[in-house]
């Protein structure tokens, strides 16, 4: 996954010595069913049944559900806001990381620590805050409430930490003396930054661009609010499937689950796998 | 206490890291494991000490059968080439947590630990953090830590390996002093020959995963068990086929029964040393001279002198 | 100057996004001064509300914690078959959506499912109660403790460890007084991260809690009946105390990540 801890083949001191190594293999196994009954009992069975439940009236089914025009809408409207929320992400979260790293003025501190607010804040505080600035009586007298414009919003509200926070390690760690280098070599700042800079922070970009996809996709709280959930306008995937949940329709509402994982999970291993490659070619 | 590896032999994967390894180390000696990095010398220490388990073989301390003991009953004391600081605690807790562990009365531990800083002269750093010291306060705090236990013997994975060079050329003297003030039986993994020949008493060249030679410094030196060991120990040359030391090659300025021509190709001053590279029989090679010896001739770039063999450093195969 | 430039778009961005919304509802919240904020909160709703938050999340994190240490240990420190499939699967939480995880804890352990059902003649009801709520949270705050403690115990490395074993220490006394200690920063950071995102859940909680009022009613879920319900003084003031506790759990976070570095 994109966010896996890389982990090491052989890490020193996984063989443990003599009666520790039995020991230690004892207390082991006691961890490790500990794990994954508890990942089991609460991450991989009831995803298995969300699956299972999805096919359990067969292909034609699923994709008969996955079709019904009420769905079929919500998951169109969410996959063109993802990317775009992607994409807006990508520009905006790099720039902003690069102004975190690369500039100084009075409040960098302050605007470092805000951004991680996203992730802290409840997502229906943040759809509320949203509507309070950009709602019916909106301060700026920009509506944006019950409008395809405000979920974006809302999108872009939750995933902001995303790219800009996979980026700036990357942007501190890059060695300045590259920069110098190629500037020594003639290259202007933009050729610098376009051949030398970006390069290296593609694989990260990725990465964080990637995960504010899958996070649009399965972004439920926030849009709840500003959204109004209207069928065919503004109606995400998530709400979608909360609905049929609550008109016990589950099988359906199966069906649209397993596809946005399906989606997810695509998309996060595709990055993942283009950041291997990058990795090993760098 | 004395220590005795039989037959040890250890695999990781498919990488022979130890293969059918067999040393004795005489009680209370201190005796240095040297060899290149990769050569197997840490994963041996490894073994003596418990860190890991040898895929077959023995190992025995004092008399007994240590291999199935873990490490924590082995009563080793285990010096990391990176310390290995406990960081959350002072210099002092550090030196006393295998007191703590044994459960020594308090005022027994505090007499003892004080004790072992002063050894180590770190008494007035008592209440500092690892974080607080240098590289070399560091690892005599480590020293102390490992020492505090009694350990029946002291094993060092290249103890000064982190350490800048003046620090290390210190430290060398001062674990020498210490060992003959302590006694305790020491092993230390190195890979600077310089080192080995400073300190030990007793010298394993271990290399390709086997032991190349055993014995005091100066035997080794001079009386290396094969051209590795040779090269290993101290600077080579080459003189009509065979390795030779090259401060053991004379240069002369005419012919004699058993010399052979050479030219000078250049002349480089070092100080007190003086070296010259020398194109013999189509073949490089070079000769340690003292600068007396080298005004004696007349070495200029294109010269001819004459080189003979001196004295007797040559691998002994067998020995 | 193109550096400035740079500089003015990234903060009227995130000023426009975060800041001036953040903003707004801060002064919404107090518009009419204080007294109606504190009499918004303390209706016995209100108050119930946030006591069945902090029961939640405080099982949910207690778990996860145990959970996440002992993952970590394992993933770091150990080689088993399976290592890297754990690992993965560790990370899935993050790609499924609040609603999904409702409906899938209500695919096993609703009344109408085998377990579920095997449950429910046992006297335990699962969904649409407090262990259900649990569930759901403890789902989507998954991965955070394992995700903060496993570079640190990667980073530490194992020498100091192995220093203790040599120096007597058992295993279990090595975890306590070595490992322990040297990750505690790392554990703290994912705690308070853990609490922030239990807190704060919504999707998942609405699907299995039921929304009941005064029984399995969250303060997320509070803020929105309310909000539904044109009652926006009690919305905006429970939002805002929500708002409040992410901003203290952000500066506990910086502090820990620093504490951590040190």
């Amino acid at each position: 996954m994109a966010v896996g801890l890389p982990l090491l083949d052989d890490p020193a001191g996984a063989v443990k010595p003599g009666r520790v190594r039995n020991r230690g293999a004892a207390a082991r196994r006691g961890g490790l069913s500990l794990v994954t009954t508890y990942l089991s009992l609460v991450v991989l069975l009831p995803l298995a049944a969300v699956v299972y439940r999805s096919q359990s009236q067969g292909w034609g089914h699923f994709i008969h559900a996955i079709q019904a025009p009420e769905s079929w809408a919500a998951v169109k409207l969410t996959l063109v806001l993802a990317v775009a929320v992607a994409l807006i992400n990508l520009v905006m979260g790099t720039l902003i990381a690069w102004v975190l790293v690369r500039d100084t003025f009075p409040g960098r501190a302050v605007l470092d620590t805000v951004i991680d607010l996203p992730f802290a804040l409840p997502t229906i505080v943040a759809g509320l805050v949203l509507l309070s600035l950009y709602g019916n009586n909106s301060a700026l007298g920009v509506n944006l409430a019950y409008a395809r414009s405000g979920v974006l919003m809302a999108l872009l509200f939750v995933t902001l930490p995303f790219v800009v926070r996979t980026v700036q390690p990357v942007l501190l760690e890059l060695d300045r003396d590259m920069e110098d280098a190629a500037a020594s070599l003639g290259a202007g700042a933009l050729t610098t930054f376009r051949r030398i800079i970006l390069p290296n922070l593609v694989p990260a970009m990725l990465g964080g661009t990637a995960l504010a996809f899958a996070r649009s996709i399965s972004e439920f709280g926030s849009t709840v609010l500003i959204s109004g959930n209207i069928p065919f306008k503004t109606e995400v995937a998530s709400v979608a499937i909360y609905n049929q949940i609550q008109s016990d329709d589950t099988t359906n509402a199966a069906a649209v689950s397993t596809l946005l994982l399906a989606v997810a999970l695509v998309v996060l291993l595709v990055v993942d796998l283009a950041q291997r490659l990058a990795a090993r070619r760098g | 206490m004395s220590i005795i590896v039989r037959n040890v032999t250890k695999r990781f994967g498919d990488f022979v890291a130890l293969d059918d390894v067999s040393v004795d180390i005489p009680s209370g000696s201190l005796t240095a494991l040297l060899g290149p990095s990769g050569g197997g010398k840490s994963t041996l220490l490894r073994i003596i000490a418990g860190l890991e388990q040898p895929d077959s073989g023995t190992v025995v301390i004092d008399g007994s059968d240590a291999t199935g003991t873990p490490v924590q009953s082995r009563n080793v004391g285990f010096v990391f080439q990176h310390y290995a600081a406990f960081k959350h605690m002072t210099v002092f807790k550090n030196v006393a947590f295998g007191l703590e562990i044994r459960k020594w009365p308090k005022d027994k531990a505090r007499a003892r630990v004080m004790e072992l800083l002063e050894l180590v002269h770190l008494e007035q750093f008592a209440e500092r953090y690892p974080a607080q010291l240098s590289g070399g306060q560091r690892q005599r705090m480590a020293l102390a830590r490992a020492l505090a236990v009694e350990p029946g013997v002291l094993l060092l994975d290249e103890p000064f390996g982190a350490l800048d060079a003046q620090v290390r050329q210190e430290l060398r003297r001062w674990l020498r002093r210490l060992h003959d003030q302590v006694h305790v039986t020491t092993l230390f993994v190195t890979h600077d020959q310089e080192e080995a020949l400073e300190v030990a008493d007793s010298i394993a060249v271990i290399a390709g995963g086997t032991v190349q030679q055993v014995g005091p410094p100066d035997e080794l030196y001079d009386a290396p068990a094969n051209d590795f060991v040779m090269s290993f120990l101290g600077p080579v040359t080459r003189l009509g086929g065979e390795v030779v030391r090259p401060h053991d090659i004379d240069l002369v300025a005419t012919p004699g029964p058993d010399t052979v021509e050479a030219t000078v190709v250049r002349v480089v001053r070092l100080g007190f040393e003086i070296r010259v590279d020398l194109l013999i029989e189509g073949e490089e090679a070079w000769v340690q001279l003292t600068r007396s010896t080298a005004e004696r001739l007349t070495l200029t770039d294109g010269a001819t002198v004459y080189a003979r063999r001196a004295a007797v450093t040559v691998a002994t195969a067998g020995a | 100057m193109a550096k400035h430039s740079l500089r003015w778009v990234a903060l009227a961005y995130v000023t426009l996004l975060l800041l001036l919304p953040l903003g707004l509802v801060t002064w919404r919240t107090f518009e009419h001064g204080l007294s109606p904020v504190i009499d918004a909160l303390t209706t016995s709703e209100a108050g119930h509300a946030f006591q069945v938050t902090a029961v939640v999340s405080v099982l949910a994190v207690v778990l996860n914690t145990v959970f996440g240490v002992t993952a970590s240990v394992l993933l770091v420190r150990h080689e088993f078959p399976g290592r890297r499939l754990l690992n993965a699967a560790i990370d899935l939480p993050i790609a499924v959506s609040p609603v999904v995880v409702g409906l899938a804890l209500i695919l096993v352990y609703g009344k109408f499912e085998p377990i579920g059902r095997w449950l429910d003649h046992r006297g335990i009801g699962i969904i649409y109660a407090v262990p259900g709520m649990v569930l759901a949270t403890v789902f989507v705050s998954l991965p955070l403790v394992v995700r903060a403690v496993a570079p640190v115990l990667e980073e530490i490395g194992t020498d100091q460890e192995q220093a203790a074993r040599t120096l007597g220490a058992s295993g279990f006394q090595t975890f306590r007084r070595i490992t322990l200690p040297a990750i505690r920063a790392a554990v703290g950071y994912g705690v308070v991260l853990s609490l922030a995102r239990c807190i704060g859940e919504f999707g998942a909680v609405a699907v299995v809690s039921g929304r009941i009022v005064g029984q399995t009613q969250t303060a997320t879920l509070f803020v929105q009946e309310r909000f539904e319900n044109f009652d926006q003084p009690a919305a905006y003031a429970a939002s805002f105390t929500l708002a409040m506790t992410a901003v203290v759990a952000l500066v506990l976070t910086r502090y820990l990540r620093l504490k951590g570095q040190r």
